[in-house]
């Protein structure tokens, strides 16, 4: 298993793409995508990444599905700033996060996952301390975004990435 | 012209789809003109890149399978590739403005970690 | 009104607003003020282009303009992310 497959994710994950390139499904095509899902890992295996290990795929699914909301809403939130429909004083800052997730796939998560909603913008990160700079177009004062990201996103991920 | 044999809903459907894409990815170009600051206009361009880009290929999934006679995921690569990459090139961009800002003293430069 | 008329006209709408879209983002690059603005104004540029071309190819049939936005996606990335390194470390003291 481990010898064959070393990285069995990167396997499935090339062989579906070259799949989907090379749609209609004929069985040519099914072996050169069994063939790339197996010798690109091999070759991968020189380079020595390591390898992800997803826990808790019940959490990941919950995330998913926040995450999509949250774009939505967070894409309807900014194209209102944008067009001036929204009343008020608007504030932007930036935002200092503690963060506890260590997790490099941990921390590449959340960087998609904040820039997938509009709205939040990831400065800097510094691994020595583990505090993130964020740029937020609206800011609401006090530590709410720090409660939100924390709350919302970085624990499931520290449950996932464990 | 494509779509001869289509139904009039499904030409409806794809055309709401990719108009309401087009129309958040604008939104978002017209952000670069209507914020103030650099780090304002950064948000402005993720508009386009996410919810966008999304509404836009899956007018186009769903338009190739329709005429096609078959599912068609194609397109979901490129959706796939840009939320890897958008992540990285915003990143990067912010630290380097980030930086300028800082060794230039600028009053809207961000805080030290 | 037939399918076809609603996919050409609505299509070629959508063309047009993702048009404007690269004007504004052109006029952004062009008009600075500073490097990372410029920068910025690219890196939209390349994407409503991709995405104008992906709504092109909806509009002819033809599959062939996929491999194109997905080449466009990968440059545009590569262009934006070496030009924002330079600016990193091309300019500023290290």
């Amino acid at each position: 298993m481990t010898r064959l497959l070393p990285y069995p994710w990167l396997s499935l994950g090339l062989a579906l793409t070259w799949l989907l390139l090379n749609a209609p499904l004929t069985p040519g095509s099914a072996v050169l995508a069994l063939l790339v899902g197996l010798a690109v890992p091999a070759v991968m295996r020189a380079l020595r990444p390591p390898a992800v290990r997803v826990r808790a795929p019940g959490t990941l699914v919950r995330l998913a599905g926040l995450v999509v909301y949250d774009m939505v809403r967070s894409n309807i939130d900014v194209a209102r700033i944008i067009l001036g429909l929204r009343r008020g004083e608007r504030r932007t800052g930036f935002v200092t996060i503690p963060l506890d997730l260590r997790d490099p796939f941990g921390l590449a998560a959340l960087s998609i996952i904040l820039t997938g909603t509009p709205g939040t913008l990831w400065v800097q990160y510094d691994s020595q301390s583990g505090s993130l700079l964020l740029h937020v177009l609206d800011e609401t004062g006090g530590d709410e975004w720090v409660r939100r990201v924390k709350d919302r996103y970085e624990r499931p991920l520290m449950t996932i990435f464990s | 012209m494509t779509g001869a044999a289509l139904p009039v809903w499904a030409a409806w459907l794809v055309v709401a789809l990719a108009i309401t894409g087009a129309g958040f990815s604008l939104t978002g170009a017209l952000g670069l003109i209507r914020l103030r600051t650099f780090y304002e206009r950064v948000h402005a361009p993720t508009l386009g890149a996410t919810l966008g880009m999304a509404l836009i290929l899956t007018s186009s999934m769903v338009l190739l399978s329709l005429i096609e006679g078959r599912l068609v995921l194609r397109d979901a690569l490129i959706g796939i590739f840009l939320t890897i990459t958008t992540p990285v090139t915003l990143l990067v961009l912010a630290r380097a403005a980030a930086q300028r800002d800082r060794h230039e003293g600028n009053p809207g430069a961000p805080p030290e970690l | 009104m037939t399918a076809i008329a609603v996919l050409d006209g609505g299509l070629g709408l959508a063309q047009g607003m993702l048009v404007l879209a690269m004007a504004i983002a052109a006029w952004r690059m062009l008009r600075g003020p500073r490097a990372q603005d410029r920068i910025l104004g690219l890196d939209t540029l390349y994407l409503n282009g991709m995405l104008a071309i992906v709504v092109h190819g909806m509009r002819t049939g033809s599959g062939l303009y996929f491999e194109a936005a997905l080449i466009l996606g990968m440059v545009g990335f590569t262009a934006t992310v070496a030009l924002a390194k330079f600016l990193m470390q091309g300019e500023v003291i290290q």
